[in-house]
């Protein structure tokens, strides 16, 4: 059926096995920040609610860990089993970096993670803080060293080449610290508070719609509703200076996400609103379009030339098709959380945000949205940095083992139904937990209408302190 | 020089493997030893023992692999295509029995999937990891800074008995493990199954040590040849010496000191295999310095290694202080 080449199966299979595993870092890192707060703030208020969110967070933390824990173990060996000769060529330079990772950050995590779940009693608040705060810092540890990583393999630097073909290092400050490093470091965990705002922000829609005076559902919303009206521009800045910084170091991405094939050497590119790309025919069809658009954003300069994809040697120019389209879905859903937060905050301004059912709902609807927006965005950058696996230096081609075809898609067949099957689970198992709400504590007094004009049917069966029950 | 900066690297790297093994060791040999104990409050008080420090343990195995691929890049380029199903088949187990210590307390019908995943992903990590290190000892073939065998290659009667003899051993690991951290039944039961994992272990080990020299000529020369046999026959009369520790812990009801002499048995195994292995690390292919990085490769990674593993000891130390002493059943967070 598939006239597939062991190379194209490792690529998919590598595809496959790192979109998965990112849903789960994008996740943890972010909630295990809200937990650091959370406890943080139990700790100085002496408030109940902080420690009953902290214990219903913390569960679903240790589900989404364990699930980023093994699929990452995965992709730690996968280098060797289906990279090997990239492993040989770069483990030189890229090894320590990630040997950096699992001693500072990985370990960490893992080692106060026990204490963190399990310690409190054993270990007192103070302890059990200082806990929760190092699993935090080790999930944004992980995240340098890997963005580190992988931004060497974007915009190499401070390397040379030895007679076995080795990246051999010879600056390690220009190695860690390349040009693409901290843009996409910064994009990465301000993506990854997002998806928790946006997560948070919906499992408290779910259970306001039931119980709106329930202060646990309460608290969470309008934390979520803070983070997103803070961060979502923030990351939406971050995306401009890190488009600018691609635009100067792999101009042939940028190309691909704009769907410029032709070149604008004369200034005044324009901003491709839709079109259909096609890498065959090299044109972009039944396109809208805003003049010079392009040029402002991607330059802040409404009449700089842009290049082309027709600008690259044919072999070296990454596939439009995909690029083009994940870029779009990441743009857009940045706005649309943007939208959301914007929302939240007016309604709070005015005094109606616990009588907002749409605006809930609306939460629950963006509840993953966060995920789809960092695969969609990391679609865009890994695909973008086509066909090389270090830029400009090592072909993926040139990359992959020595492995018979039959080897990688009997793996790459157990990898998807072992995934699919395993995470699916977990993914039920959290969905589950998030459906019930925080337990205990008294519900806050409400002073709204106990039945908002018939549009809020879930207060009726909720506990309600001064209501009709 | 017979003595470089990668022989130190080395001894890292099998010092974070050798830590892996023991403590990866007890917990995956709880999950061999599950089907054994009962369902409900027995099963659950096993897994509680490991639940605080079990993700810490793996993480061995990532700065192994890791390590590997950061200061013997081509050791690992090698390594993993040629034991490529063995360790694709590891990875796989161990995510069944990694998310079986949160999934189980949040099934409610389905429980026993995570009970059995828990099982069959620790007995198939075992597998693997002992078929992997039967692969290694045998030895590897390489051509070009590529691996040159066959597909097959790892699967041997060798590789077969290794794989067996670590099922046992990490069965002892575990049981031990409970010995010195259950009361009552479960403790007893436990004390039961460390007795019979503990002969099949020794006589396993035994039977590997037997056919190891005769895989190659220079693993006889090593432990046989004068003056060699001088410096190396302690080990085995070491092995007897932690035996017969396990023996009289476990006569006397001791029950930290059979864990402790399970431990020392691992620990002497190892050193015999760093005996056949050195000067390699893929033998009979690749030396530690013709596979290891540049200078300034291992350099930098070891000036934070330096600092970072006597922190990580530290604090991986701590997190067992806080979880000492023996557990009482119902305990954790579920």
């Amino acid at each position: 059926m598939f006239d597939a080449t062991a190379l194209e199966l490792a690529r998919i299979q590598f595809a496959f096995t790192v979109s998965f595993h990112i849903i789960f870092p994008a996740f943890s890192i972010g909630l295990a920040s809200y937990l650091a707060v959370l406890n943080g703030l139990h700790l100085v208020t002496g408030r109940e609610v902080y420690l009953r969110l902290f214990d219903y967070w913390k569960i679903i933390f240790a589900v989404a860990f364990g699930m980023g824990v093994v699929s990452g173990i995965t992709m730690s060996y996968q280098f060797g089993t289906n990279w090997s000769v990239f492993s040989d060529k770069t483990g030189p330079v890229l090894g320590p970096l990630m040997g950096y990772e699992v001693l500072s950050a990985f370990f960490l995590e893992a080692g106060f993670l026990g204490v963190m779940l399990f310690g409190r009693s054993k270990v007192g608040p103070k302890l059990h803080f200082l806990a929760t705060f190092m699993v935090a810092i080790g999930t944004l540890g992980s995240a340098f060293w890997i963005l580190s990583v992988n931004s060497w393999m974007q915009t190499p630097q401070g390397h040379g080449v030895n007679e076995a073909g080795q990246f051999i290092p010879l600056d390690w400050w220009a190695i860690v610290f390349n040009p693409s490093f901290p843009y996409r470091l910064v994009h990465m965990v301000l993506a990854a508070y997002l998806t928790t705002a946006l997560v948070v922000a919906g499992v408290g829609g779910w259970h306001l719609l039931r119980d709106r005076a329930d202060p646990a559902a309460r608290r969470m919303f309008v934390m979520a509703m803070g983070m997103l009206v803070v961060v979502a521009p923030l990351q939406i800045l971050a995306g401009d200076q890190h488009g600018l910084n691609t635009l100067t170091h792999q101009p042939a991405k940028v190309a691909a996400m704009e769907g410029h094939y032709d070149g604008h050497p004369e200034g005044g590119a324009p901003l491709i609103l839709f079109g259909i790309p096609d890498d065959d025919a090299a044109e972009i069809r039944n396109v809208i379009e805003i003049p010079n658009l392009s040029s402002l954003i991607l330059t802040h300069d409404l009449t700089s030339p842009l290049p082309g994809l027709k600008d690259f040697p044919e072999d070296q120019r990454p596939p439009a098709e995909i690029v083009f389209w994940s870029f779009r879905v990441m743009v857009g859903l940045g706005f649309a959380m943007l939208g959301l937060g914007i929302w939240g905050v007016v309604a709070w301004a005015r005094g109606r945000i616990w009588q907002a059912p749409w605006l809930w709902r609306a939460s629950m609807a963006m509840g993953p949205a966060g995920f789809v927006a960092v695969l969609a965005g990391w679609i865009t950058t890994e695909v973008g940095r086509q066909p090389w696996t270090v830029y400009g230096e090592l072909l993926t081609a040139d990359s992959v083992s020595p492995l018979r075809l039959e080897a990688v898609s009997a793996s790459l067949t157990a990898f998807v139904l072992v995934y699919f099957a395993v995470f699916g689970a977990g993914t039920f198992y959290i969905l589950r937990l998030m459906s019930k709400p925080p337990e205990g504590g008294n519900p806050e007094p409400d002073m709204g209408p106990t039945r908002a004009e018939g549009i809020t049917p879930g207060t009726v069966r909720g506990r309600h302190p001064q209501g009709e029950t | 020089m017979w003595f470089e900066l990668a022989h130190i690297w080395a001894a890292l790297i099998a010092f974070a493997i050798l830590a892996y093994v023991v403590l990866d060791g007890f917990d995956l040999g709880i999950g061999i030893l599950y089907p054994l104990l009962r369902r409900g409050e027995e099963r659950d008080t096993a897994m509680n023992t490991v639940a605080p420090v079990w993700d810490g343990n793996e993480t061995w195995l990532v700065l192994g692999g890791g390590g590997l691929f950061a200061v013997f890049p081509l050791a690992y380029a090698v390594v993993m295509p040629a034991l490529y199903p063995a360790v694709i088949a590891m990875l796989l187990a161990l995510v069944f029995r990694g998310v079986a210590f949160e999934f189980r307390w949040r099934a409610t019908r389905g429980r026993w999937i995570w009970d059995l995943s828990f099982f069959g992903g620790s007995l198939m990590a075992a597998l693997s990891q002992g078929i992997i290190l039967g692969a290694l000892v045998q030895g590897i073939e390489v051509e070009n800074r590529q691996y040159a065998g066959g597909n097959w290659d790892w699967l041997t009667p060798f590789s077969g008995l290794t794989a067996v003899a670590l099922i046992w051993a990490y069965a002892l690991l575990g049981a031990c493990w409970l010995v010195m951290k259950t009361t009552g039944d479960l403790r007893d039961r436990a004390r039961a199954m460390a007795w019979v994992a503990g002969g099949g272990t020794l006589v396993l080990v035994g039977l590997v040590s037997l056919a190891t020299p005769f895989l190659n000529p220079a693993y006889l020369d090593r432990w046989f040849d004068r003056p060699n046999v001088f410096f190396t026959l302690w080990v085995p009369a070491a092995i007897l010496g932690v035996a017969a520790l396990f023996f009289h812990g476990m006569r006397r009801d001791r029950d930290a000191l059979p864990f402790v002499a399970a431990l020392g048995l691992f620990v002497l195994c190892f050193i015999g295999l760093g005996i056949s292995f050195f000067p390699y690390i893929v033998p009979p292919s690749l030396t530690i310095i013709e596979t290891a990085a540049p200078e300034s490769s291992l350099w930098f990674l070891l000036a934070g290694a330096l600092v970072l593993v006597p922190t990580i000891l530290a604090y991986t130390a701590y997190a067992y202080w806080v979880f000492r002493g023996k557990i009482e059943p119902g305990e954790g967070y579920h």
